[in-house]
């Protein structure tokens, strides 16, 4: 039950991994977290990567959003090689290609919205008039110009997810990596968080989507299932007639 | 990262804990205060005594069986209560030695528990009484107010007269001139010759409080048995001072019928012997008070660390955000060690204002100059900064060394 309607057509690839595994060492056992895991997602895909708990799917998310290093196998962000980079190399790779949308929402309690949105291009090193301008843009962008200067304890759960995703955004990143963006919510604002990453798809953003929930999965074009740190179905949406793309 | 939002974003979460931070802070100010109030107030006094308080007149050297700290107490105490004292015959052969080199040669006894009284009035207890001659005045920077001072043949005849300080006067004749009344003296009569012009206070004493009458008469009221005399001798000039003070020590040690290997049995102070003194003590005060405050800054240093050692923990999550969206590792090191040294440098900068305040506070009390230290001000500064470095800098790398995965799982 792939989700069909309009597709749209897929650019280059974004993130091409081939056969990586992480293995953790817990005490005296080792946990292999995936066991050679090949992927590739393309500019401007919507896709859900899908499984039970232990199926690998934080791991492949943190490994997909630069936080992690595989322990073996080769990953290409963009052409660039991210298993060989360093620390610092990765932290770049995260401010600039990766929007982070966290089921906790995860925004800095004490700051309000605009500069919760400004702090990549912070870390970025855009100078502060241009930083405000761009991310009170992106606060406009996901229907929060009214709530610039208010902090995350004053904002309904719905709407910081949205201040999080337009700090997503802001930096115009490659990609978006979503982990479970609904997990907190409840259906009615989880379907209304829904609605905005399918516009952000529409208007040509690569979306990945990390959830247990069938309902939600259903949302992206393509679907990728993990088991036991194996990828266990990779499903795409048909191509409906190239006419309809035409006029979208 | 630029320099601003470092220190913007260390204010913010400074400003999330105000108590704790200044808390933290105080501590810091305590170390710096102490040593920059010290340090002023020592550092005042010493320009003050530089640049003209003399404890003696000009072109003065002086003779005395006590060290200039009084001898009492350490480890030479047993040896100056040992000396001989210098007793009037002594000093009288010293002076007749000395004519014609020296200027004048003043010879004084004191004793400190004088008190007055006339017409039903009293002073004070307390009263400095100085059993001297006509050079009294010269040789201890006194001058005359009005009346006459002592003669030689005040001396020579031990008259009961005397020469009163302003204090006196004040207290015994607020309505009428003292001149040819007769006052006690710890009820021996003395008719009053001359007031003392008002000379103020030093080092937080009245100078005023003080008479003097004829040293011989003195012997007879205040008894002569272990009194030892002092003996100050005024040079003809400044060029002549060294050669003056030569002679007079060979003089002093005729006086005192010493033979050629035997050291000297007095002390001699000029105004460079009582600078140094004075120096010398400074510098202990200073090494004490330097000692002191290091050891309250480490203790300081380490309430630094462990509040950011503590914050580290409490913000684990906050870390793991910033590095998802980008924080490079030194960026978190740079945060956290920046919030260190902020709360060492506002503790800093306060304990030097509080330091100066206090320090020049009682310099003027004591009617010093008031001064700025600015090397010590900026000597605080850069100690605090290396104790928010060196006390932040293992928090701040903890911090910056977590894992961001790690850190965003952190509940």
């Amino acid at each position: 039950m792939l989700n069909t309607d309009t597709i749209r057509p897929r650019g280059p690839i974004v993130i091409d991994i081939e056969n990586i595994t992480k293995h953790y060492v817990m005490g005296e056992e080792t946990v292999h977290a995936l066991r050679g895991v090949t992927l590739q997602i393309h500019r401007n895909e919507y896709l859900a990567i899908m499984g039970p708990s232990g199926s690998g799917k934080s791991t492949l998310m943190n490994m997909l959003g630069c936080l992690d290093t595989p322990s073996s196998g080769r990953y290409e962000f963009n052409g660039k090689d991210v298993s060989a980079m360093n620390d610092d190399e990765l932290a770049t790779i995260r401010n600039h290609e990766i929007g982070f949308v966290f089921q906790t929402f995860n925004l800095l309690p004490r700051s309000t919205s605009l500069r919760n949105v400004e702090l990549p291009l912070i870390y970025a090193g855009i100078d502060a008039e241009v930083r405000e301008e761009r991310a009170a843009d992106s606060l406009r962008a996901v229907g929060l110009g009214d709530r610039l200067q208010h902090k995350p304890n004053e904002l309904s759960g719905g709407q910081r997810q949205r201040v999080a995703i337009a700090r997503a955004l802001v930096n115009n990143p490659s990609i978006i990596l979503a982990d479970e963006p609904t997990g907190n919510l409840d259906s009615k604002t989880g379907e209304e968080i829904m609605a905005l990453l399918e516009n952000l798809y529409q208007e040509g953003n690569t979306i990945i989507l990390v959830t247990h929930e069938a309902d939600i999965a259903r949302h992206a074009r393509r679907i990728v299932h993990l088991r036991d740190g194996l990828v266990e179905s990779d499903a795409t949406a048909e191509q409906p007639e190239i006419e309809t793309l035409a006029f979208t | 990262m630029q320099f601003r939002e470092i220190i913007s974003m260390a204010l913010q979460s400074l400003g999330a804990n105000k108590l704790r931070s200044g808390l933290t802070m105080v501590g810091i100010t305590i170390g710096v205060f102490s040593v920059i109030s010290v340090m002023t107030a020592i550092g005042a006094l010493q320009t003050s005594i530089e640049s003209g308080i003399s404890f003696l007149g000009s072109n003065i050297f002086q003779f005395a069986k006590y060290p200039v700290s009084g001898g009492q107490g350490g480890r030479n105490a047993q040896k100056y209560e040992n000396r001989r004292n210098i007793t009037y015959a002594q000093a009288l052969r010293y002076q007749q030695l000395m004519e014609g080199i020296a200027r004048d040669v003043c010879l004084k006894c004191f004793d400190f528990k004088g008190q007055c009284t006339y017409n039903g009035l009293k002073t004070p207890p307390a009263l400095t009484v100085a059993g001297s001659n006509k050079s009294f005045l010269a040789a201890n920077s006194y001058s005359l107010g009005y009346g006459r001072n002592l003669t030689d043949e005040d001396v020579d005849l031990a008259r009961s007269v005397i020469m009163i300080g302003k204090t006196i006067e004040k207290n015994l004749f607020p309505h009428e001139s003292p001149i040819g009344r007769v006052i006690k003296i710890n009820g021996h009569p003395m008719t009053v010759i001359g007031v003392l012009a008002e000379k103020g206070s030093a080092f937080g004493q009245s100078q005023d409080d003080i008479c003097v009458i004829p040293i011989t008469r003195f012997f007879e009221n205040f008894g002569s048995a272990k009194r030892t005399v002092n003996i100050a001798t005024q040079s003809f000039s400044a060029e002549t001072y060294n050669r003056t003070l030569d002679k007079g020590i060979g003089a002093m040690r005729l006086a005192r019928s010493l033979k050629p290997n035997q050291p000297d049995d007095f002390e001699i102070y000029s105004n460079d012997s009582l600078k140094s003194a004075f120096a010398s003590v400074a510098d202990v005060v200073r090494i004490g008070a330097f000692v002191i405050s290091l050891i309250a800054l480490i203790a300081a240093g380490i309430g630094i660390m462990n509040i950011m050692l503590v914050s580290v923990t409490e913000r684990t999550k906050e870390i793991g955000i910033r590095k998802s969206i980008g924080a490079k590792s030194r960026d978190i090191l740079r945060q956290f060690l920046t919030e260190a040294v902020f709360i060492s440098e506002a503790g800093g900068i306060v304990g030097i204002i509080l330091g100066v305040l206090g320090g020049d506070l009682l310099a003027a009390w004591l009617q010093a100059d008031l001064i700025f230290p600015y090397g010590w001000a900026l000597a605080g500064l850069v100690v605090c900064s290396a104790i928010g470095i060196g006390f932040g800098f293992y928090p701040a790398y903890r911090a910056a060394a977590l894992d961001p995965i790690e850190a965003l799982r952190f509940e």
